[in-house]
Formats: C-alpha cells, sequence, structure tokens
C-alpha cells in the first residue's frame, strides 16, 4: 500500500517567479505610455495657488498660457517682473493675440471654436498682469477660460 | 569541426532591467491632472450701450487691496467669513411674497435691505492690480463655493443628488443614464441660482 503515501511536505515548495518578469514588463509598458516627458520647457516659475471648488480641464480644446516671474535661471537677463509664456517662449503682451492665434492653429479643426484657454498663473504673480491677458482674450473673442489651480484650499494650512 | 550547441541565453538578469526600467518610468511619470476653476468672460460691449442698472441693495461688493485685505460691503472681512457672508447675500429673498420678484426657494432673513432674489443679486468683485493671484483665486473660489453649496442644497431638495457631484459625473462620462434629462436638470438649477459675478477693471494701483 506504499503506493498511496504522499510525499513528506516537509517544507514550503519555493513560489514559483518564472511569471515576474511578465508582470513587470506589463507595468514597464503601462507607465511607459502613460508618461509624458515634459512637452513645454517652463521659462516661469509655476507654483500654482489652491482652490477645491474645481471643474475638470478637458486637454483637446485647450491653449496654455503660463504666466509667472522667469524662472531662477532666467532671472539674470529677464528681470523679477511677471512675464508670459505661450509655447516654448516669452511673449510680450502686444504680442499675445498673435501668439495665440497660432497655438489655436495647432488644435484640431472640429474643436477650434471651442477652445478653452487654460491659465497657468504662479500664485505671487499680480492680478494686473492676469486682467491684461483677459481683456486681450476679450478681444479675440476668445471667452472661456479655465484657471488651473492645485488641490487644497488656501484656508487650511 | 564538431557543430557545438549554442548555449541558452540567461534570461534571469531580465527581470532586473525590467524592474530598473519599470522604477524609471514610475519617478518620471507625472500623470496630468489639471483642474482649475471655469469661467465664462464677458464679451466686448459696444460703448454706446448703457450699463444697466443695479440696485444697490442687489449688489454685493467684494474689494480687495494690493496688500490682499477684503472689503466686502464696507466692512474689513477674514477670507474664511467670505463663504457665509456670500451665501447669506444670495440666499436672502428679500422680494416680499406675492410680488412677481419673490424667490419661494430662498431660506434666508428676507430682509428689505439685502437682495430682492438670487436672480438679481449680482457679486461684484473689484480687485487692485496688485492683489496677488493667490487671493484673487481665493476669493473666486469661496465665491464659487457659495454658488455650489447653494446649488447642492436645491438639487438635494429637489431631485435628492448633489449639483457638483452630478456635475461631475456628467463631466467624465461616469454617468449612465439619460443624459439630456440630466443636462436639463442641471440648467433648472442653475437658473434657480444663476452665477452672477462681475469683475470690475481693476483700479490702477497707488490710487
Amino acid at each position: 500500500m506504499s503506493k498511496f503515501t504522499k510525499k513528506k511536505s516537509g517544507e514550503l515548495p519555493a513560489v514559483n517567479t518564472a511569471s515576474l518578469p511578465d508582470i513587470v514588463f506589463m507595468l514597464l509598458f503601462f507607465f511607459m505610455v502613460v508618461t509624458v516627458l515634459r512637452n513645454n520647457n517652463l521659462l516661469v516659475v509655476n507654483q500654482m495657488p489652491k482652490a477645491d471648488q474645481v471643474e475638470k480641464l478637458q486637454k483637446d480644446r485647450s491653449v496654455y498660457i503660463f504666466a509667472g516671474k522667469p524662472s531662477a535661471r532666467y532671472q539674470d537677463k529677464y528681470g523679477k517682473e511677471g512675464k508670459i509664456q505661450i509655447g516654448d517662449k516669452y511673449t510680450d503682451i502686444t504680442n499675445l493675440k498673435f501668439a495665440l492665434e497660432e497655438a489655436r492653429r495647432k488644435l484640431r479643426p472640429e474643436l477650434q471654436d471651442k477652445v478653452m484657454v487654460a491659465l497657468k498663473v504662479d500664485k505671487n504673480t499680480n492680478t494686473g498682469l492676469v486682467s491684461d491677458i483677459k481683456q486681450e482674450l476679450r478681444e479675440l473673442n476668445m471667452l472661456k477660460l479655465i484657471y488651473i489651480t492645485a488641490q487644497g484650499n488656501e484656508l487650511d494650512r | 569541426m564538431a557543430r557545438r550547441a549554442t548555449p541558452e541565453v540567461n534570461a534571469g538578469s531580465m527581470a532586473d532591467i525590467a524592474f530598473l526600467l519599470l522604477i524609471f518610468f514610475l519617478v518620471t511619470t507625472t500623470i496630468e491632472k489639471d483642474k482649475g476653476i471655469a469661467r465664462q468672460l464677458p464679451p466686448i460691449e459696444p460703448p454706446t450701450e448703457t450699463p444697466p442698472l443695479i440696485k444697490e441693495k442687489n449688489l454685493f461688493i467684494v474689494n480687495v487691496n494690493k496688500s490682499d485685505q477684503l472689503l466686502v460691503e464696507d466692512e474689513l472681512m477674514d477670507l474664511k467669513d467670505l463663504r457665509a457672508a456670500a451665501i447669506e447675500f444670495l440666499d436672502n429673498g428679500g422680494a416680499p411674497a406675492g410680488s412677481p420678484e419673490h424667490c419661494p426657494h430662498c431660506k434666508g432673513r428676507r430682509s428689505t435691505s439685502s437682495s430682492d432674489n438670487p436672480d438679481k443679486a449680482v457679486i461684484s468683485v473689484q480687485n487692485d492690480r496688485l492683489t496677488s493671484y493667490k487671493m484673487y483665486i481665493s476669493v473666486q473660489n469661496e465665491l464659487v463655493a457659495a454658488y455650489n453649496f447653494l446649488r447642492n442644497r436645491e438639487s438635494e431638495r429637489l431631485y435628492g443628488w448633489e449639483f457638483t457631484e452630478m456635475k461631475k459625473n456628467l463631466d467624465e462620462g461616469n454617468f449612465s443614464g439619460n443624459e439630456d434629462a440630466l443636462q436639463s436638470k442641471l440648467e433648472n438649477i442653475q437658473k434657480l441660482f444663476p452665477l452672477k459675478l462681475s469683475e470690475a477693471e481693476p483700479k490702477k494701483s497707488g490710487l
């Protein structure tokens, strides 16, 4: 009857790790696909203020405007006054219209009428700069805008 | 020459290499989630048009000076009290019962010296050019919060769900059901408390 006596299972069998590379590769591919290597080279300090009554931005129909004082390494050249950045370069308030038109043309044609301007403004900027931008936007008839904020609330700290 | 069998490649370190790459991408990934306060700018009006007259009591003036202090209805106020003050103003419903402007869903004090109804009530924000953007956003945030609070209260009463939550579900495509019906319900509630935030041109600094 020794035929049916089981093998002694004294020690635990080792966990099979053969599928570990597969799992890791799967994760790897996920992150590779999701990763966006910075496409905007930020030239300005950009720390968003906090707010909690927020809506989500629809990215396919938005044009970004950055504003804030120049980053530390550009301060020698451009000073510490608030500056506007669209795309990869600084834009003067008088050139804003032109730069925005150019940015709008890069969107998909059917979404160009529904364009939404995303304002990424540093929290230590003066409101005057923002209202200059808003005035230009009104003249361009791009009336939908969204102030990008960070999560949280300035009240509780 | 005798043919030698090619030795098998040792794949034992594959997992290590993959881990290395995985960690690199994990660290560099920033899943961008841009959120913010959406706003519609007023179109530029032809200069001939006379601005509409708004009664003093229907106007809630929030003034922010260059050192980020708040002046609400001519009184100094802390930012944390702004939300409650705005809610009280919007929800006042001062028009007497029976008049066409009576607001049946308002639960405020019904004082005759404050707003007639939410449709008439206008919040006006005036900034100095030197106000910090942080303060500006905080003020906007508090005022939107006041509107959201009142809208949530009404949608809770009428339909049994929260306005902000349903709007978020609709925007993110998490809503299963009749989207048009929900949209019209949302608009109904927006009509009960329409967002009337006016922004004056900021004053020149130093004045």
